[in-house]
């Protein structure tokens, strides 16, 4: 399975494959979050790149692994995957996040989105269906 | 031949040949239609339970006919149903191209009764309707039948016609998808007219055949017939309406949409090679009173370089979108090739939809006609308010190709008639413009409504069609189609506020909010109306006191009373009488409404508004009067407390 979330503190957007379970991802997503943020507080240089937005493996639980990637403006995007699927390489997971982030810029660029809205945009949903079906 | 619905078959003039054609008439009959052209539900089903196609293929056929949309199978939506079960049997995709082409005749295991000829000779409404357009020139005569309006008795007189006459004369319930196309402007407006005209007549007019079948006109805006379906509901609900489907393809921008979008660019932004902000292409997409999400669809979908901004071919494209939404077609998830900002150089010239166009699409048509853009200019210009030439060159003579899509045989002289006697019938056109001048609400108002009718746009736009009908301005007729793109939406913003004004206390201020929001949307005119009905408006009529009024009234001032009995008498006599007019006037289906109806409608909108107003004022000294009462608390606690501070302190 494989689960894509965006959230500001709260969620703006989840997806998920298969869509069971769903109460121990959020458990997940938010527990991830405080690895988050202590991961970009850490982080003193004023400087921004890419690789700082990428989080990486924020941390291998049991059965599932947790991707986080952060914005300049400190949207998050966190991806699950369950252990299991060994398929998806570091590389794949970088490429995903960046999508997401065009993704989501796109969104942002459409003035009847306002920011903190959950994001309810077709082409953005397409995206992340593509992704996921890559992914599975 | 007879029924030449053929062509007609659900809107998409998918051309059919005599033999198709034969059989499909019988079939047609066979189903027997009831009075209005429906085929009964029941045989209708059995007759595709007896293609003996799969469920999940009649699925298919029904939903790309367009019946699903219209919620029953209409003359033209049962001879496209027809078509494609013959696609399927034939091993095709139930697809409306598919059906383009010549395929065998369908299958039908137990009816084999009756499949000949029985001409229906029952007016095929939706066929007559289309054809009525004006397919003359050889375009099969589409049904126009969804557009009542379809065209004038006159015009359709010709070949074109020979559908018309099964035509029953109701606006077209079963507006055949073939209809919207056909319709391209300026169907609508005589549309009830004509219609009955066309019962009459006989479906002799000139074979219909399919030959004509425009099926490249039609076959190819396939798709976006069963948005055109929508809109046919729609469009019933805008009654007499413009059929909108201004050739044939309602994703398609035609010369005068792109008049109009490139005048409204230019209101916000002076530059046409420039960007349009995002934000203030939400502010202005925003009085288009379609729901946020919707805008931000359309907005994904038209933002093609994600810029943020838009450029005037974004622009286009978004707007196009918004009327068209408005009009009741659904949102495409993807942008309609048409759309693309590389689209407009393609010029299609495909089957010209002259001759669905023919009637309703006056404007097109006539515009369409590679000679007669001049015309179509010349009438453009009269429309609009500001016609500009300016405008990409290249966009306006391929929409102008394309739109009337005439085919290239169509003659000219039909157009030349059809102009002529288009001409009259502009004005629904017109009115559409102004329609769609009152659902983006540009900053200039005033200039808009004024070509068609003087009374407030922002009434039903029913009636404004038909008051431009009436008023038959004799150069706009090519928005007629158009005209149906815009719905009255902006004709409700003024209503609910009026309505308000019931509430007073409560809502006096959102109705006195509401009453200035109202001139946004509002038709300029409309207010210029008001004020001289208001006048006559003022005639106060004695009516149980108004409810808000007293409650405002409480407290005892006495220069106020007078004013309040004054407003009393206003507000009782505003409220019953604009209450039943505003619901009514809310809902923009309404039937036409005559002029003077709306001259009152609108007199009471005034006398409302002065409700709100005295109200508001009322309050307004009350709550100023409880102002200088606290004040004057406060004074004396003050003093109080600076008399207790040396006590405390010490």
């Amino acid at each position: 399975f494989i689960r894509f979330v965006v959230l500001i503190n709260y969620p703006l957007y989840i997806r998920s494959v298969p869509t069971q379970g769903e109460l121990k991802f959020h458990y997940t997503v938010h527990t991830s979050l405080d690895v988050v943020e202590e991961k970009i507080s850490g982080v003193g240089k004023a400087l921004a790149d890419q690789r700082e937005l990428y989080l990486g493996l924020l941390y291998p639980t049991e059965d599932y692994k947790v991707y986080g990637y952060v914005t300049n403006s400190k949207v998050k995007f966190v991806i699950v995957v369950d252990s299991s699927n060994t398929s998806l390489r570091d590389n794949e997971i970088r490429s995903m996040f960046r999508k997401l982030h065009n993704s989501f810029t796109d969104v942002m660029c459409n003035p009847f989105y306002n920011p903190g809205d959950p994001i309810q945009s077709k082409a953005f949903d397409s995206i992340v269906s593509t992704m996921m079906v890559q992914a599975c | 031949m007879d029924q030449g619905s053929a062509a007609g078959s659900g809107g998409t003039f998918i051309s059919l040949s005599d033999t198709e054609q034969r059989c499909y008439s019988g079939l047609y009959a066979l189903c027997q239609p009831d009075s209005s052209g429906k085929p009964a539900a029941g045989k209708v089903a059995e007759l595709f339970r007896a293609s003996q196609l799969p469920a999940e293929t009649l699925h298919q056929v029904t939903e790309a006919c367009g019946a699903k949309r219209l919620g029953y199978f209409g003359c033209g939506q049962f001879y496209v149903a027809l078509k494609l079960m013959a696609a399927a049997q034939a091993g095709l995709p139930v697809r409306l191209e598919s059906i383009a082409g010549e395929l065998p005749l369908p299958v039908f295991v137990g009816i084999t009764n009756e499949l000949e000829m029985h001409y229906p000779n029952q007016p095929l409404t939706n066929e007559s309707q289309s054809h009525i357009l004006g397919s003359v020139a050889g375009s099969a005569p589409r049904p126009p039948a969804d557009r009542p309006v379809l065209r004038h008795p006159d015009t359709s007189m010709d070949k074109q016609e020979a559908w018309s006459p099964p035509q029953s004369p109701g606006i077209s319930p079963p507006r055949s998808p073939s209809a919207y196309r056909s319709y391209p402007y300026g169907a609508q407006r005589n549309g009830t007219d004509t219609l009955l005209a066309y019962d009459a007549k006989v479906p002799g007019r000139p074979s219909i055949p399919q030959e004509n079948s425009s099926p490249s006109y039609y076959s190819v805006k396939l798709q976006p017939e069963q948005p055109v379906i929508t809109r046919v509901a729609s469009v019933e609900r805008l009654v007499e309406r413009v059929e909108v489907d201004y050739s044939d393809d309602p994703w398609r921008i035609t010369e005068e949409q792109r008049e109009y979008y490139t005048n409204q660019f230019r209101s916000l932004q002076p530059d046409l090679s420039a960007l349009i902000m995002g934000t203030v292409a939400k502010n202005f997409f925003t009085k288009s009173k379609l729901p946020i999400p919707e805008l931000s669809h359309i907005w994904e979908l038209s933002d093609v370089d994600k810029d943020g901004a838009l450029t005037f071919t974004e622009f286009c494209t978004a707007f196009h979108l918004i009327v068209a939404r408005k009009n009741g077609y659904p949102l495409p998830e993807t942008l309609p090739a048409t759309l693309r900002p590389g689209f407009v150089e393609a010029g299609v010239v495909t089957a010209p939809p002259s001759e669905k166009i023919l009637f309703g699409s006056v404007d097109l048509q006539v515009t369409s006609r590679p000679g007669v853009t001049a015309k179509q200019e010349a009438r453009d210009e009269s429309r609009k308010p500001e016609f500009s030439p300016k405008r990409i060159p290249e966009p306006h003579e391929k929409p102008i190709q394309h739109v009337s899509t005439l085919k290239p045989d169509s003659p000219q002289e039909l157009d030349a008639n059809m102009k002529s006697r288009t001409r009259p019938r502009s004005y629904s056109s017109t009115s559409i413009d102004d329609a769609m001048k009152k659902v983006e609400e540009p900053p200039t108002p005033p200039p808009r409504p004024q070509k068609t009718h003087s009374r407030a746009s922002s009434l039903d736009l029913n009636k404004l069609f038909q008051q431009s009908g009436q008023g038959s301005r004799p150069s706009q007729h090519s928005l007629s189609a158009k005209s149906g793109w815009l719905p009255p939406p902006p004709a409700l913003p003024p209503r609910p506020p009026a309505t308000q004004i019931f509430s007073f206390l409560p809502g006096s201020e959102k109705s006195s909010q509401k009453a200035v929001q109202q001139p946004n949307f509002a038709d300029f005119s409309k207010f210029r109306e008001e004020q001289e009905s208001s006048v006559r408006g003022l005639s106060t009529e004695d009516l149980t006191p108004p409810k808000s009024e007293s409650t405002v009234v409480h407290q005892g001032h006495a220069p106020q009373k007078p004013v309040r009995r004054k407003l009393h008498p206003e507000s009782q006599s505003a409220t019953p009488p604009s209450a039943t007019p505003y619901s009514a006037a809310t809902l923009t289906k309404s039937s036409q409404r005559p002029p003077p109806k709306q001259k009152r409608e609108i007199q009471m909108a005034i006398r409302k508004n002065r409700e709100t107003n005295a109200v508001l004022t009322r309050l307004n000294s009350e709550l100023q009067q409880q102002l200088k009462v606290v004040h004057r608390e406060r004074v004396t606690l003050e003093s109080q407390l600076e008399l207790l501070r040396p006590v405390a302190s010490t």
